[in-house]
């Protein structure tokens, strides 16, 4: 189900602007990895070239090698598009489809892999993706409500169930919490908890707090400075980075004296 | 601004000439808003007297007569011809229309290259200013000419249908006309739907490419749903074009009251075409004859418009 | 890294999603470039042989063959998705050529045939003597008469869609400026041969004035009107509050806040949105028909007598129906063209120069 990401040799622009510089790492299956770094720091474009989502933004361009296990996600003949199935996302602000019940919602991604499914098929896919995501016993009575409706942690969590109703080999989420307020937040990372047994799971945050509570292993970011591009300083295990860095900038960031 | 920059000590002295000042400023502008709803008011007085006038001597149906001769005695007209031209050459245009426009709105919108996009929707914008009259002669002086291959092919395979049977000769037809029509509304439904599509939440395009969907599969599930009551409006003000539209009709159309079995045939007429073709050769009723058909244009567009307005409104309170 | 395994996905196994490989195959990417020019050469051929008059059909035919032969293509190849993807894609493109075809058209054969009879002669002299059969006349009794009244029609509504506009944003609440603005936006759909029937029932029919350029203003004034407001609306509405807020502070007055501070602010978008309505009106023709009359000779007076306008002067060239007739047709459509389009590009350059910057 969950599948090894290797990353080497990364580059990424904007247009002419590089973004980000020369990043390689390892993430590992079945674990929470977290990217952590000041704003600006390129961890939410190194986040979108997982799953060739950065490509779509006007003048987005991506070097480099990126191995889900053993395939090359920019080889040539490679599908985005497939890509982007294997690889869900969960975005920053909670994105359900308007004008979609929540049942349709969590169903949307399935459905557009054009099978045909029984209707009971699909029931058993929305409810396992919901109880997946923590959300079932809140919107079991109403799923033909529209997703809209929910509130924002709620919503969040829809978001969740829909990106894992389609069973992706990793999940990525971009500062999924940083919308919500500290009770919904806590749900969340309960639930990042959970799924890491089923998904590899990357997530960008800007709460060190957080990081050290959800993930297993960190990566630091930063960048020499403005209009420079973002470098990955070091990654290792969350408790390493937050006791013991090897890199003095890692500590003078985690301690709070910049960023 | 140069009165108060200092503010004197003490009470401000009273500021007699402002105060008149902003009574005459707030009297001009809301007598202009009053103005145009008088304006507005008139419109319908006027026409509505006028069309009384000829309605009261006219000896045939109002609505099901088949002929105009409202100069002959005792007068006679109707509308039946020019409300079935109007409303089918519109529809025709629309039926071409929208589709075009809603392909040339999302190919601004999330097809063309960047570079190419700008420039386009540019010209479209241009587009929608070049004169109806100029329209008008294109069609008469070139379309009509190219349609003859177009409607020989049509009568080839479709003619026993019988709407597109035809039988030769100049291509003036209420089918030309609705050509003719979508060319001419495509700019304005194109750049209002071309607004809409840009306007889409680029987050809800994100969550269904994150979710692998084709560039297709997100114009379906994010930007056309949120899409669709514009461009339902966006068609209506065309539509509300193309009801209304005067010159261009009256040049390409070879007008004859008659309705036709196919929509080929030449003749036929609309409401505005009728009333520009047939004035410089009306009297006192003719005229009055031909305001009552303005009158009932005027009901149209007014109806399509305010449905398009209402849509519009209704989307507003949606998103916000 | 953990001992759970795979199997806690219970319901996966039994749900037959289809597996996944990264790798799908994909049509090389010159094969639409391939396949449009093989579409072309079919329309052409087929176009040929079967001996089609009409380049259109031939062009409906390459089309066809383009858009299915895609989709049949991408199907085999890649799967349904794609080919629907590659269907959406086409048909995009396609229309796009579709509405791209006639409109080149429009300007090659406007200025292409325009170009013919149109030089200082033709912009100098008006068709007094001159029979339409014949070669020779202008069309300068008509740019005196398009001039004149929209000048008249710009000086009626101007003003009065500004302060309109200046009432609805900077005053208007309640129940008079909810129906002004909705009879606003109703105002736009006048149809100009309504508004032109208007003034003829009023002004010639019952005030009994005979047909004069004023007439033709005051139909264009009324079809300015409601474009002018919604314009300039939208640049009032756009001047940040903050800015009035100051003003007040400072203890001006209102109407003196709105002439020095609201005004100045929105001024480029203001010209600009005019402008455009001045372009709009100056290609109407309909109402010319009902009120102005039309005129072969110079007339200067736009309130005494028949006048002419180019519009008007590009239908009564069309209507007499000769060669000679159709080339001053084509020759005045240019002018007009020209001179409307001159005015969206100059509106447009203002808008550009003086953009608020503090906008959206």
């Amino acid at each position: 189900m969950a599948k090894r990401i290797d990353v080497s040799g990364l580059n990424a622009y904007y247009g002419t602007h590089k973004a980000i510089e020369d990043i390689s790492m390892t993430v590992e299956p079945r674990s929470v990895t977290a990217f952590i770094g000041p704003s600006g720091c390129g961890k939410s474009t190194f986040l979108r070239t997982l799953n060739r989502m950065h490509e779509v933004t006007p003048g987005g361009r991506v070097e480099g090698k990126v191995m889900l296990d053993d395939e090359n996600l920019y080889g040539s003949g490679v599908d985005p598009v497939a890509v982007r199935r294997t690889v869900g996302m969960v975005f920053q602000r909670p994105n359900p489809f308007p004008t979609m019940s929540i049942y349709e919602n969590v169903v949307a991604g399935v459905r557009l892999n054009g099978g045909r499914y029984r209707k009971s098929e699909l029931d058993g896919i929305v409810e396992k993706s919901l109880k997946g995501a923590n959300l079932w016993n809140e919107v079991k009575d109403r799923l033909n409500k529209p997703g809209a409706g929910l509130s924002g942690g709620q919503q969040q969590r829809l978001c969740i169930a829909r990106a894992i109703a389609v069973e992706p080999q990793v999940l990525l989420m971009d500062e999924p919490c940083s919308a919500l307020d500290p009770i919904s937040t806590l749900a969340i990372e309960d639930l990042i908890g959970e799924l890491k047994e089923r998904f590899t799971i990357v997530i960008v945050t800007h709460n060190m707090q957080q990081a050290a509570r959800v993930s297993d292993r960190t990566a630091f970011f930063n960048l020499a400075g403005v209009g420079q591009p973002g470098k990955l300083i070091e990654i290792d295990d969350t408790e390493r980075i937050f006791s013991n860095p090897s890199v003095q900038a890692t500590e003078d960031y985690i301690s709070g004296r910049f960023g | 601004m140069e009165i108060t920059s200092a503010t004197p000590p003490g009470p401000p002295p009273p500021r007699k000439t402002s105060r008149a000042g902003d009574r005459i400023f707030l009297g001009l502008s809301r007598g202009s808003g009053i103005l145009l709803l008088v304006i507005m008011a008139a419109i319908a007085v006027f026409l509505t007297v006028r069309a009384t006038s000829a309605l009261s001597k006219n000896e045939g149906d109002f609505f099901t007569t088949f002929e105009w001769a409202a100069n002959s005695t005792p007068p006679k007209f109707g509308i039946a011809v020019l409300a079935f031209g109007t409303v089918v050459s519109s529809l025709i245009a629309m039926l071409i229309a929208v589709p075009v426009a809603i392909g040339i709105a999302l190919f601004i919108s999330h097809y063309a290259p960047r570079k190419l996009a700008a420039p386009l929707s540019y010209v479209i914008d241009l587009l929608a200013a070049v004169p109806s009259i100029v329209y008008g002669l294109w069609g008469a002086l070139f379309l009509v000419p190219h349609l003859g291959g177009l409607y020989t092919w049509l009568n080839d395979y479709f003619g026993w249908t019988g709407i597109f049977a035809y039988q030769g000769g100049a291509a003036r037809s209420l089918f030309t006309i609705g050509i003719l029509l979508a060319i001419m509304i495509l700019p304005i439904v194109t750049s209002v739907s071309r607004e809409v599509f840009l306007q889409a939440p680029k987050m809800h395009e994100e969550a269904a490419l994150a979710l692998g969907a084709t560039r297709w599969e997100v114009i379906r599930m994010s930007v056309l749903p949120f899409g669709r009551s514009g461009v339902i409006s966006a068609s209506m003000l065309g539509l509300g074009r193309a009801l209304g539209e005067t010159m261009a009709v009256a040049t390409v159309l070879s007008p004859s009251f008659t309705i036709g079995k196919s929509l080929l045939d030449p003749g036929g007429g609309t409401f505005a075409q009728n009333i520009a073709s047939s004035f410089k050769e009306s009297g006192e009723i003719g005229k009055d004859a031909l305001i009552a058909s303005g009158l009932v244009l005027f009901v149209l567009t007014l109806l399509v418009n305010g449905a398009a307005r209402l849509i519009i409104a209704r989307r507003k309170e949606y998103t916000a | 890294m953990s001992d759970v395994t795979m199997d806690s996905t219970v319901v996966a196994d039994s749900t037959p999603l289809p597996s996944y490989t990264l790798r799908q195959p994909r049509l090389p990417r010159w094969a639409p470039a391939a396949l449009a020019a093989a579409a072309v050469a079919i329309g052409v051929g087929i176009g040929l042989g079967a001996g089609l008059g009409s380049r259109i059909q031939w062009g409906l035919i390459a089309a066809v063959v383009f858009v299915a032969g895609m989709f049949a293509l991408a199907a085999r190849v890649e799967g349904l998705r794609q080919a629907k993807d590659r269907l959406a894609t086409s048909m995009v493109w396609v229309c796009f050529l579709l509405a791209v075809v006639p409109l080149v058209s429009l300007i090659w054969e406007t200025v292409s045939r325009g170009a013919k009879v149109l030089d200082g002669n033709f912009l100098s002299h008006s068709m007094a003597g001159v029979l339409t059969i014949q070669p020779g006349g202008g069309v300068y009794h008509a740019v005196i008469g398009t001039l004149e009244q929209v000048g008249i029609a710009t000086a009626i509504a101007a003003p009065i869609g500004l302060l309109t506009a200046i009432y609805l944003v900077e005053y208007g609440r309640g129940k008079l400026a909810k129906a002004v603005t909705f009879f606003v936006d109703v105002m736009t759909g006048i149809p100009s041969i309504v508004a032109g029937l208007f003034v003829l029932s009023f002004w010639i029919l019952m005030m009994d004035n005979g047909y004069s350029g004023f007439a033709g203003s005051m139909a264009l004034a009324i079809l300015m009107m409601p474009v002018v407001v919604r314009s300039t609306e939208e640049m009032l509405k756009l001047v940040p509050n903050e800015l009035r807020e100051a003003s007040y502070a400072l203890g001006v007055p209102k109407w003196r806040t709105i002439l020095k501070v609201v005004l100045p602010t929105a001024i480029g978008g203001i010209a600009t949105g005019v402008m455009l309505s001045v372009a709009r009106i100056a290609g109407e023709s309909a109402p010319i028909v009902l009120l102005v009359f039309g005129s072969q000779v110079i007339n200067n007076n736009p309130f005494e007598g028949a006048q002419s306008s180019l519009p008007y002067y590009i239908y009564e060239q069309w209507a007499a129906g000769n060669e000679a007739s159709y080339d001053r047709a084509w020759a005045a459509a240019l002018v007009l063209i020209a001179f409307v389009m001159i005015l969206n590009l100059v509106a447009r350059g203002i808008a550009r120069w003086k953009a608020p910057k503090a906008g959206r």
